[in-house]
């Protein structure tokens, strides 16, 4: 199977540190695989560098089928990858539905639509996302005055209702009251299996990776450490010395 | 599209009732009143950008001279009857606001926060600059319009109906742009740039748009007040950055800047209070202005409604949806 | 473009605009310090950094009219600035310190106004200058001349500057300054009141605002609109050379006073200040679209 998203020997320093060096992943449509690492082994800089967020040193990086090692975010994003931020990132001043219209997808934003108002399709599918994610009775409150937690499904809804073709989720988890994790990964597993939408995801709680992807990268110092099924990285002795304090 | 409730048509029908009939009312404050609506408009099209889009520029006046020059200049070059020059100097001074406006903002948009505002600071001032330097548009003496070939007096109240309908124009076509995905795109700009990015939207095109129907509107105006106030300076008429340039930033801080009325409200309190108590400052009023500045800049921030906003969400239609409601579906 | 081709014509015309550039170019970086001072440890724009270095000017003025020298006044409109500058931070400056960036903008702007027209108010619209009975150089038989109050003012800006180099590198609040300037949150926790140092900082920046006015006035003339020239100079340098390169905003400086001269001999006087503000925006644009290539932004 061909990969959706395929990133090969890609480097990055900032300065002299390097956060990433030589690292190669690739993910096939239509799954859900999993990045781990150890605190400042070079994740978020890796998906900020598969987003176009930064340019990268060296490597490649293909998305469906396509180079996009030097597009810019807005262009990456057009063509179906998105990612979420690990620091929740919502319109903060707008409602939770305004969050929502707006996250159409952006393909369909041609030069007449933008003077429109949003179809009563594109609202009822809003409606029905915040259903999904459990804001439905907030959908008239900004997006600012929402919980943490909450801003974090927003920002998920916000994803699903922009159609992507793959999403890079940066610790989903992080900040979510334990109680609600179970309800989030289900779905998660649901936009992957109905939306179709492949998933790479940030974790740091090992239950949690272990239980949604079936495939895991570990990044340790910048490079990739192990990879292989949930089973195997958890047993791999360098996956264990990474975290429990050899570093 | 359903028709807006009477309630909510009450206050517009007021407005319209009172810009009709103001002139014949009190005809000795026409030119007073005329500047009211150019207020209006000022504040409007700064809120475009600086409250709904969040880019907060100190050189909307840029297009404000350029086509009030351009306007002039037809009426002047053109020989063409009074009524026909001056529409169509409008006309070539909206769109060559439009034009400097598309041109520009390629790369000042591009600035973020403060590098923009100084930015838009900086070209407001070069082209007062420019034009002053310019003997075409006739340098540092300016321009004087051509006569107004009516009967006297006509001139003002002539006038006084431009600025009032282009007021009435102004408002519901920055409404109606609120409310569709062009309103959405720019809240979504003001409010977090890099995540409007990262979900794709082109927010370059937004951006432009926004800032060349600002440009639009404020190019109209700028002919409409060449020909009301009579004579062009460069420095303190058409590039006025230091009076109109300022004032239009703090009309839509005052009433709330990013919402509708705001600008409306803040630019009738605060032309009507410089219309009262300006000529008792007595060479003062400069002074007053900077420090009304800093007082509503640090004090009051929000301005009325945004205060309002806060002191009461669901009046703004923030609201939690009852449980009731929520079994329903 | 007459004046174009005179100027290839006499080369020691060029050398004449260089070096008054090089001279006026000092004084640029004193203002240009104090806002990447202020900017640096404060978070903050001061677009009232030119009406600061036109208080300065006044400052040395009123003083060389009660008689004292005005090489003597440059330390005394310092002190003075720095009263004021304290002063401004205690009234206005500390409620927008932590606001964001445009209400900070907007209110020094305000600030900005307001002391331009009270300048104007109180002093009047002409434009003064303070003697300092220095005589003129005359350099290659007569064929440069250089007035040697530039000189002096050249030799004061660069020692001023030092001298606030070596203050917050060795007294104890230089060093707070400095500490803050890093992280104003580890600073806080280590005890350090940050409300004091943003009051030392704005002082400071006043203070070298008002001795680089002093010798404007001195060297040119004072009146009350030359602000918003020198905020926009002090911006300018401040984005070429970056915060915290002390190096950097003396060469930005130098370089742009000798651009300056060389605009307004070519373009002519009537527009030097458009050749400043018109500057202004080709450098915020340039840096936006070479950083923009790197998928940067300008922040």
């Amino acid at each position: 199977m061909t990969p959706i998203l395929e990133v090969q020997h890609v480097r990055k320093s900032f300065g002299g540190v390097v956060a990433n060096d030589d690292v190669s992943l690739a993910v096939p449509a239509g799954k859900i695989y999993g990045l781990i690492g150890p605190n400042g082994s070079g994740k978020t800089t890796l998906f900020n560098s598969i987003v176009g967020q930064h340019p990268v040193d060296g490597g490649s990086i293909r998305f469906a089928g396509r180079e996009i090692t030097t597009l810019r975010v807005p262009q990456i994003a057009r063509l179906g990858l998105l990612r979420t931020f690990q620091q929740t990132r919502i319109y903060r001043g707008m409602t939770c539905l305004q969050n929502m219209l707006i996250s159409v997808p952006p393909a369909g934003l041609g030069w007449r639509s933008v003077y429109l108002r949003p179809s009563a399709a594109e609202e009822r599918k809003a409606e029905d996302l915040l259903q999904f994610v459990g804001l439905h009775a907030k959908r008239h409150l900004p997006g600012g005055d929402l919980s943490f937690g909450q801003q974090k499904l927003l920002e998920f809804a916000m994803a699903l209702m922009s159609q992507p073709k793959m999403l890079l989720l940066d610790e989903p988890t992080a900040g979510i009251n334990p109680t609600l994790i179970n309800g989030l990964l289900e779905r998660l597993r649901q936009a992957n299996r109905d939306f179709g939408i492949t998933l790479l995801v940030i974790e740091h709680n090992m239950r949690v990776i272990m239980q949604l992807a079936e495939y895991i990268y570990c990044l340790a110092h910048g490079e990739l450490l192990a990879e292989g099924k949930p089973e195997e990285v958890q047993k791999d002795q360098r996956v264990l010395d990474a975290y429990l304090g050899a570093t | 599209m359903k028709l807006p409730a009477p309630r909510e048509l009450l206050i517009p029908a007021v407005i319209l009732a009172f810009g009709l009939l103001a002139p014949v009312l009190a005809p000795s404050y026409r030119g007073q009143m005329a500047f009211l609506w150019v207020m209006i408009v000022f504040a409007l099209t700064w809120d475009l950008l600086g409250g709904q889009m969040g880019y907060n520029s100190f050189g909307n006046i840029l297009f404000f001279g350029v086509g009030m020059y351009a306007c002039v200049v037809v009426q002047r070059d053109l020989h063409l009857g009074y009524y026909a020059a001056l529409f169509l100097g409008m006309g070539v001074g909206a769109l060559l606001a439009v034009t400097v406006g598309a041109l520009i903002g390629s790369g000042l948009l591009g600035l973020r926060g403060h590098y923009f505002a100084i930015g838009t600071l900086g070209i407001g001032i070069a082209a007062g600059e420019l034009a002053s330097g310019w003997d075409f548009v006739g340098g540092g003496g300016g321009m004087v319009p051509p006569l107004f070939p009516g009967a006297v007096g006509g001139r003002e109240t002539f006038f006084y109906y431009l600025s009032f309908a282009l007021a009435v124009v102004t408002f519901p076509v920055l409404r109606f742009l609120y409310a569709g995905r062009f309103g959405l795109a720019i809240n979504a700009i003001r409010d977090d740039e890099d995540k409007a990015e990262a979900m794709g939207l082109r927010t370059t095109r937004y951006k432009t748009t926004a800032w060349c129907v600002s440009a639009f509107f404020l190019g109209l105006m700028g002919g409409v007040v060449g020909n009301l106030v009579g004579f062009i300076d460069p420095r303190e008429v058409a590039f006025a950055g230091s009076t109109f340039g300022v004032w239009m930033v703090l009309m839509a801080i005052l009433g709330g800047k990013g919402t509708l009325w705001g600008p409306v409200l803040g630019a009738a309190i605060f032309h009507v209070t410089k219309e009262l108590f300006w000529t008792y400052l007595l060479g003062w009023q400069r002074v007053a202005l900077g420090l009304l500045i800093v007082v509503i800049v640090v004090f009051f921030p929000r301005g009325i409604l945004g205060w309002a906003r806060e002191r009461w969400p669901e009046r703004f239609g923030q609201r939690v949806d009852e449980p009731a409601s929520e079994a329903g579906r | 473009m007459e004046n174009l081709r005179l100027l290839f014509a006499a080369p020691s015309l060029s050398l004449q605009l260089l070096l008054d550039g090089v001279l006026i170019g000092a004084i640029f970086a004193l203002a240009a310090y104090g806002m990447a001072l202020v900017w640096g440890v404060m978070g903050l724009i001061n677009v009232a950094q030119g009406e600061l270095v036109m208080l300065g000017g006044y400052a040395a003025y009123f003083l060389y009219r009660a008689g004292i020298h005005p090489l003597l006044g440059v330390p005394v409109a310092a002190i003075l600035l720095f009263i004021l500058g304290w002063a401004l931070y205690r009234v206005v400056v500390f409620r927008v310190v932590d606001k964001d960036l445009f209400i900070s903008i907007l209110a020094t702007y305000g600030l900005s106004i307001l002391l331009q027209q009270l300048a104007n108010g109180l002093f009047g619209a002409n434009v003064r200058t303070a003697e300092s009975g220095f005589g003129t150089l005359v350099l290659l038989d007569g064929a440069v001349t250089i007035s040697e109050i530039k000189l002096v003012a050249f030799a004061a800006a660069l020692l001023a500057g030092a001298a606030l180099i070596v203050f917050l590198k060795r007294s104890r609040m230089g060093q707070a300054i400095r500490a803050t300037s890093q992280n104003a949150r580890a600073a806080r926790v280590m005890g350090i009141d940050t409300d004091r140092v943003y009051a030392w900082t704005f002082g400071l920046n006043a203070a070298i605002c008002g001795a680089s006015g002093a010798l404007v006035a001195m060297t040119w003339i004072v009146h009350p609109y030359l602000g918003l020239p020198y905020t926009v100079r002090s911006f300018m340098i401040v984005i070429l050379a970056g915060l915290g390169n002390v190096f950097g905003v003396l060469a930005a400086a130098l370089g742009l006073g000798v651009a300056e001269n060389f605009a307004g001999f070519v373009l002519g006087a009537e527009y030097q200040a458009a050749f400043i503000f018109g500057l202004l925006v080709v450098i915020l644009v340039w840096r936006r679209f070479s950083l923009a290539r790197q998928r940067r932004y300008l922040t």
